[in-house]
């Protein structure tokens, strides 16, 4: 099925960027119906630039990241769209093509390592491993590459840890063993799915670091995919904030961290707790839950929870889906929403007087 | 690795001797008289007092017990001044039915019973991974629902019906194979091959559906785990991913329960086949002591059995600690 809609003939237009991915759709045929994980989302990422894809549970940012492997290939999903990696495309590529590009050219940190770690295998065999599926070297070789990697990542004695086994490591270490492994072969996209969330305040830190650094060394393009805003904060250029599989903001983070024009956005920033706030504040959560991916709200996505889609005149918000449209005096910020300029400029002053 | 497989012998040891402790008890010390039992019909109660003597019967039970054991270690003398039996080291007794070496018997029924065992096992147990690997990777296609199918006729379908239906086909209709006739390997492996095909394929067809059911299901289970995923994204090839990352992790449940049924295999479970086929095997063997009351062979064939199982399980534990590395530890 996916192959069906894959091959349809689509007009070459070679990308400008490194990754360029166009109007991406992931869906999941199901006895209740058509589940659109993705739907429609496109950006594009530079090299040695990172882009931090930032959503709910459910809003799609996995399936995404599992797209650009070509993961979904011989399962039931359709995928459709475009996904252009240095010139290539590898949403009609076949499988045993895009093979030789996953975990080469593009490779991803999984989030909870323990579990994404094989736990009958040494960590050092399956860094090996990695490398020898694209490398044509010996046993031995791939070994010394792979104790090399483990140094790099900061591991203590990776001669001795390379034969250790995943539930010997600690939480920090596993993650640090699986960047390793998913750098071993230099990727020129690397995609870290969470790869903070399973780890202590401290640890994520210094993973955050680690990567960042690699980044630097490797000159790779980095997808970062995280609920947490402060994770983007400090390591991404861009930001996209997907909602119900579609975009709903896109921009560099400066921009859109600085005002988000999505009420979801807000709801985001305004969700997080601040570090030297009154500890007797309440959190202040986004109302409501994630939407339906087979029956997803009509017009704005985020409406049944929007407590600002009253001031959209005639209902709109209910009726009519918003376009993304670019935010004025901003580079390439973009927004999905209704409201109007001053409506916002109003909310926005009225949150900070009340954070203040 | 070493000290694990100590630790595990040692408490197969324990087990045996609890074990052996439990059927003396239950064999020598509950039933009225093992005397009446070993003396027949016609018997007086000098002749039951002398069998009492002969056999040491009416000593305490802990004494007894301890004869039981040690005569098996060092040998051990029967009878009386008038008549003495002398049954050498691994002594089991004699048997109450011929006073024959009740060891010797079952030396000479465990070849059968491990031939059957053996050869079943590993066709059932390889058939069935790769059947149930088949049917997993495959899920929902073709050969999936045929091994489904073949699953549910196989475990819905009695060992003694097969064993018939397999003997009227193959040896009486096509004449394909003599009549099934259990000879020794040592005596001509080629017989000894033709005699087991038709036990051998009615115990397999009975075992595979159940290994096959569970292969699939375990391997279904481990492929949507996390780290298989990890294999894939490592851009391993499809065959790698599933024979040495999932099915590495989807083997541990199989082998386990392999040990155990393997272990009432070989002590003596399949004697509706043995009795099916005229295999000399354990089972059979332990039918007979049942029906005449044999106790010191019953006492025997259940020891056996309980060998064969705590064994098996042990050979399990060891693979299990090499197959998966956190059991070493713990």
């Amino acid at each position: 099925m996916a192959l069906e809609l894959s091959t349809q003939i689509v007009p070459v237009d070679p990308p400008s960027s490194f990754l360029e991915v166009r109007d991406l759709r992931v869906h999941f045929p199901t006895e209740d119906g058509l589940v659109k994980s993705v739907d429609g989302v496109s950006f594009s990422l530079e090299k040695g630039k990172t882009l931090g894809i930032v959503g709910e549970s459910g809003s799609g940012k996995s399936v995404t990241s599992l797209a650009l492997l070509g993961l979904h290939k011989g399962s039931r999903a359709q995928v459709s769209g475009q996904i252009w990696v240095d010139n290539e495309e590898l949403v009609a590529m076949p499988e045993s093509e895009i093979r030789t590009r996953r975990g080469n050219k593009v490779s991803m940190i999984f989030q909870d390592p323990l579990s994404a770690l094989h736990p009958f295998f040494t960590v050092g065999s399956q860094i090996a491993e990695a490398y020898r599926v694209h490398h044509k070297v010996s046993k031995k070789d791939a070994r010394i590459r792979a104790v090399d990697m483990l140094q790099r990542v900061g591991i203590p004695q990776p001669e001795r840890r390379a034969k250790s086994y995943p539930h010997e490591f600690s939480g920090g270490m596993r993650q640090r063993a699986m960047i390793a492994m998913s750098l071993v072969c230099d990727p020129e996209l690397l995609i870290a799915d969470e790869p903070t969330t399973a780890l202590d305040v401290t640890v994520q830190a210094q993973i955050l670091d680690l990567i960042r650094d690699l980044q630097q060394e490797f000159g790779s393009a980095v997808i970062i995919i995280t609920h947490d805003l402060g994770v983007v904060a400090e390591i991404a250029d861009d930001i996209l904030v997907m909602y119900g599989g579609r975009r709903i903001e896109y921009g560099s983070v400066r921009d859109v961290l600085k005002a988000p024009e999505h009420p979801y956005a807000w709801g985001l920033l305004q969700s997080m707790p601040h570090l030297g706030g009154d500890v007797n504040t309440r959190l202040n959560p986004i109302a409501g839950s994630p939407p339906s991916l087979i029956n997803l709200p009509s017009g704005c996505a985020f409406h049944p929870r929007c407590e600002h889609r009253d001031r959209v005149p005639d209902n709109r918000c209910v009726t009519e889906r918003p376009e993304l449209r670019p935010v004025p005096g901003t580079d390439k910020h973009i927004a999905a929403c209704h409201l109007d300029g001053d409506s916002k400029t109003e909310i926005r002053s009225a949150a900070d007087r009340l954070a203040k | 690795m070493t000290r694990y497989l100590i630790r595990r012998l040692l408490s197969a040891f324990a087990i045996i001797v609890v074990v052996s402790f439990i059927t003396f008890l239950i064999f020598f010390a509950i039933p009225s008289s093992p005397a009446v039992l070993a003396c027949g019909k016609t018997c007086s109660a000098s002749r039951i007092a002398e069998i009492n003597q002969a056999l040491g019967l009416n000593k305490p039970i802990l004494t007894q017990y301890w004869e039981y054991v040690h005569g098996f270690f060092f040998g051990r003398d029967f009878g009386d001044n008038s008549r003495v039996i002398h049954c050498n080291f691994p002594c089991m007794g004699i048997s109450f039915h011929d006073d024959s070496n009740v060891w010797n018997t079952l030396m000479n029924r465990a070849p059968a019973d491990l031939s059957l065992a053996i050869g079943s096992g590993v066709l059932f147990l390889t058939c069935g991974i790769g059947l149930g690997i088949a049917a997993a990777v495959r899920k929902g296609k073709s050969i999936d629902k045929f091994a489904v199918g073949f699953a549910l006729f196989g475990i819905s379908l009695p060992i003694y019906f097969t064993a018939l239906i397999l003997q009227y086909f193959f040896v009486d209709k096509w004449n394909l194979l003599p009549s099934p006739n259990y000879t020794p390997i040592t005596q001509d492996p080629g017989q000894w091959f033709q005699g087991l095909i038709l036990p051998w394929a009615s115990l397999t067809i009975g075992f595979l559906a159940y290994y096959t059911r569970l292969t699939r299901s375990t391997m279904l289970e481990t492929m949507g785990e996390d780290f298989v995923r990890t294999a894939r994204a490592k851009g391993l090839s499809r065959r790698t991913v599933i024979f040495k990352h999932t099915l590495r992790a989807a083997i541990t449940p199989i082998v386990t329960i392999f040990g155990m049924d393997f272990g009432y295999l070989i002590g003596g479970a399949a004697v509706i086949t043995e009795s099916a086929f005229g295999i000399p095997g354990i089972g059979s063997l332990a039918v007979q002591s049942v029906e005449n009351s044999d106790l010191p062979v019953i006492m025997a064939t259940t020891l056996f059995a309980a060998v064969a199982v705590v064994l098996a399980n042990v050979v399990v534990d060891v693979v299990y600690g090499i197959i998966d590395p956190r059991v070493r530890l713990s």
